[in-house]
């Protein structure tokens, strides 16, 4: 029960309040500023005058005739064929998070059932390739795959994110099959189940939650990958990523900027939607990790 | 769980790691060892009007089937880890000798590649980490303050920053801060000085890459303390209160020790993952002022037409080093922990 004492407004509440209200800003500012100017010219959202103009869009009325224009849209989707690159992602994405989750789950459950002294120097040895810099990896990956033939293809991609993934999959999964109770599939099993049917038929129903937790930050891995995708795909395979950085450098040069910025805001747009819809998921499973310890 | 089933369940994700993350740690020591082939250079002799002059040219046949024969190149042994823009003995003894004040012998040592992108790699990780949990934590606290209807819309508008795409994130900051972008312009303004830019000095652009590691990581903090604050007991809250405990009071010396297991859990995530730092650099285009491992190794291998992979190679197994020193702490607590449980 909240007590007069405790709504009394002190000067510490009013400050964390501010800090909340700064942090806000902050953290919330630059996306709002960047879709806002991602529908006017460069010359407003680059405005060398006055900021305002990319407020107004005073030059974007002058080049375009109206406020709004979808020009840097359609440069980076049709003209620079940025849908290519989405679909890229979609594949990735899609593909590494089915097969992560897939190892994963049959991984994580044994390392939680398994009470043997390997299974904690696998979860170690997974946790030390969990901090791995991910570039470090790739520096090997380049000559073999170049050898093989296999560099530049899609599911050359797939498979390395996916085993970049696993440390943080089983560890994840492997917390989360701890909480449900052992009697469950043991009971199973005491009913004539093999370990693999008990899995099948008790675990599998009740596990979603984990998995639909653990696969979102499969799913953000995937999607925000820089690193591996930037070195081992092919230009023709290009997510999207890595073809916002290639932008970069070719449309400086052209004066397209805008396009690059219509890309990022296209990239941006899912990851909004994502968050919007889990939210609790999201939070949960950043915390799951810590509150168990 | 008997072994044998263990190994099925375990089989799949144990070989995509084996696979995927040990072989090419090994193959990342092989490549180190070695040192592209130099190119094979035929000298020949052209005579015109005038006599004869020896002209050197590259033997590109020779060359690529040396390429093909051995791939690796050839074996160089630990050198690459000594040479210039690796460890660098030589040169920092030699700049040992020379230098009079410690201050000179810095300079020089910043010139050296690897040391210029280990300083700016620990300086990253050794200021963003204590700031994002300290404002991490301020904020949680905020957050958990506010009214019931407040919290949620908060918590959805402080993930954004932290799930962005890294590059995506760092891209939006920089074309921000940029000299013709809202802030940049208006810094610019403010001061009055038309060649005002955050990308031309060392010192704001280190400034600048933190502010965007704050940015980034702050949200991974606060929703992990914010977890963690809906745990404290009232109980104890309550007590403290009535012996008297003023909100700061009661803030110190109850939540504090109350979070303090979470805070080795987010500083050990903070060190793992700030000191991969790399997507800002390509953003920032900050790459004339501050490198890091993760950017040089990059660097190395984007080399066009002849990735330098035993570079990177050595590099990296540097950078694996630094990681598994950064980790040891937390790996001798677990096991202890892991004994202690065991016995």
């Amino acid at each position: 029960m909240a007590t007069k004492a405790q709504n009394r407004i002190t000067p510490l509440t009013i400050i964390s309040f501010a800090l909340v209200a700064i942090w806000l800003i902050i953290a919330a500012f630059p996306f709002l500023w960047t879709l806002w100017g991602s529908f006017k010219v460069q010359s407003d959202f680059f405005s060398k005058a006055d900021w305002r103009n990319a407020f107004y869009g005073i030059n974007t009325i002058k080049e375009t005739g109206s406020a709004f224009t979808g020009a840097g849209y359609h440069g980076a989707w049709v003209q620079e064929e940025f849908w290519r690159n989405v679909l890229n992602t979609g594949i990735v994405v899609f593909f590494t998070v089915v097969i992560s989750l897939t190892f994963g789950t049959l991984g994580g459950y044994a390392l939680a059932r398994s009470g043997f002294r390997y299974a904690f120097w696998i979860l170690m040895a997974a946790l030390v390739f969990r901090a791995m810099p991910h570039i470090t990896l790739v520096s090997g990956y380049m000559l073999p795959f170049f050898e093989w033939n296999i560099w530049g293809l899609l599911p050359t991609t797939i498979i390395v994110l996916v085993a970049i993934n696993q440390p943080f999959t089983l560890w994840m999964l492997h917390s989360f099959f701890l909480n449900i109770p052992k009697d469950m599939d043991e009971s199973a099993m005491v009913d004539g189940c093999t370990r693999f049917q008990a899995f099948r038929h008790v675990i599998i129903p009740v596990m979603w939650p984990g998995v639909v937790t653990t696969g979102l930050f499969s799913f953000l891995l995937a999607y925000n990958d820089f690193a591996v995708t930037s070195m081992l795909l092919s230009a023709e395979n290009e997510t999207m990523v890595p073809a916002i950085a290639s932008f970069l450098g070719t449309t400086q040069v052209q004066g397209n900027v805008m396009f690059a910025v219509a890309a990022v805001v296209s990239a941006t747009a899912p990851l909004f939607i994502l968050i919007l819809f889990f939210q609790r998921q999201i939070v949960s499973g950043l915390t799951a990790g810590a509150v168990k310890g | 769980m008997k072994h044998r089933t263990f190994l099925w369940f375990i089989l799949p994700t144990l070989s995509a790691m084996i696979l995927f993350i040990a072989l090419p740690i090994v193959s990342v020591f092989i490549q180190s060892l070695h040192v592209g082939h130099e190119q094979v250079i035929v000298v020949s002799e052209s005579c015109g009007p005038f006599g004869c002059t020896p002209t050197t040219s590259i033997d590109l046949e020779a060359t690529a089937k040396l390429q093909d024969e051995q791939p690796l190149g050839k074996f160089n042994g630990l050198s690459t880890y000594t040479n210039r823009s690796h460890l660098a003995f030589q040169e920092l003894a030699e700049a040992w000798r020379t230098t009079q004040t410690f201050g000179e012998f810095w300079d020089q040592v910043f010139n050296l590649p690897f040391y210029r992108a280990l300083i700016f790699t620990l300086t990253y990780t050794a200021v963003v980490t204590p700031m994002v949990i300290a404002l991490g934590l301020a904020i949680a606290v905020g957050v958990n303050n506010l009214p019931k209807f407040l919290k949620g819309p908060s918590i959805f508008i402080s993930l954004l920053p932290f799930l962005v795409t890294p590059l995506v994130g760092s891209l939006i900051l920089y074309w921000m801060v940029d000299a013709d972008g809202v802030i940049g312009a208006t810094l610019q303004n403010i001061f009055d000085d038309p060649s005002l830019s955050l990308k031309a000095s060392t010192a704001l652009t280190w400034v600048m890459l933190i502010v965007y590691g704050v940015w980034h990581m702050l949200p991974f903090s606060f929703i992990t303390f914010y977890a963690g604050l809906q745990t404290v007991p009232e109980d104890t809250m309550e007590a403290a209160q009535i012996d008297g405990a003023s909100k700061w009071q009661s803030l110190i010396h109850v939540i504090v020790p109350h979070l303090a297991p979470l805070m080795s859990f987010v500083t050990l995530m903070m060190l793992m993952d700030n000191f991969r730092v790399f997507e800002p650099i390509v953003s920032f285009s900050a790459e004339a002022h501050a490198t890091s491992l993760s950017w040089i190794i990059f660097n190395d291998l984007r080399e066009s037409g002849n990735p330098l992979y035993g570079s990177a190679g050595a590099t990296s197994i540097l950078t694996v080093i630094g990681v598994v020193i950064l980790l040891t702490p937390v790996l001798i607590r677990t096991w202890r922990d892991f004994n202690r449980k065991a016995h």
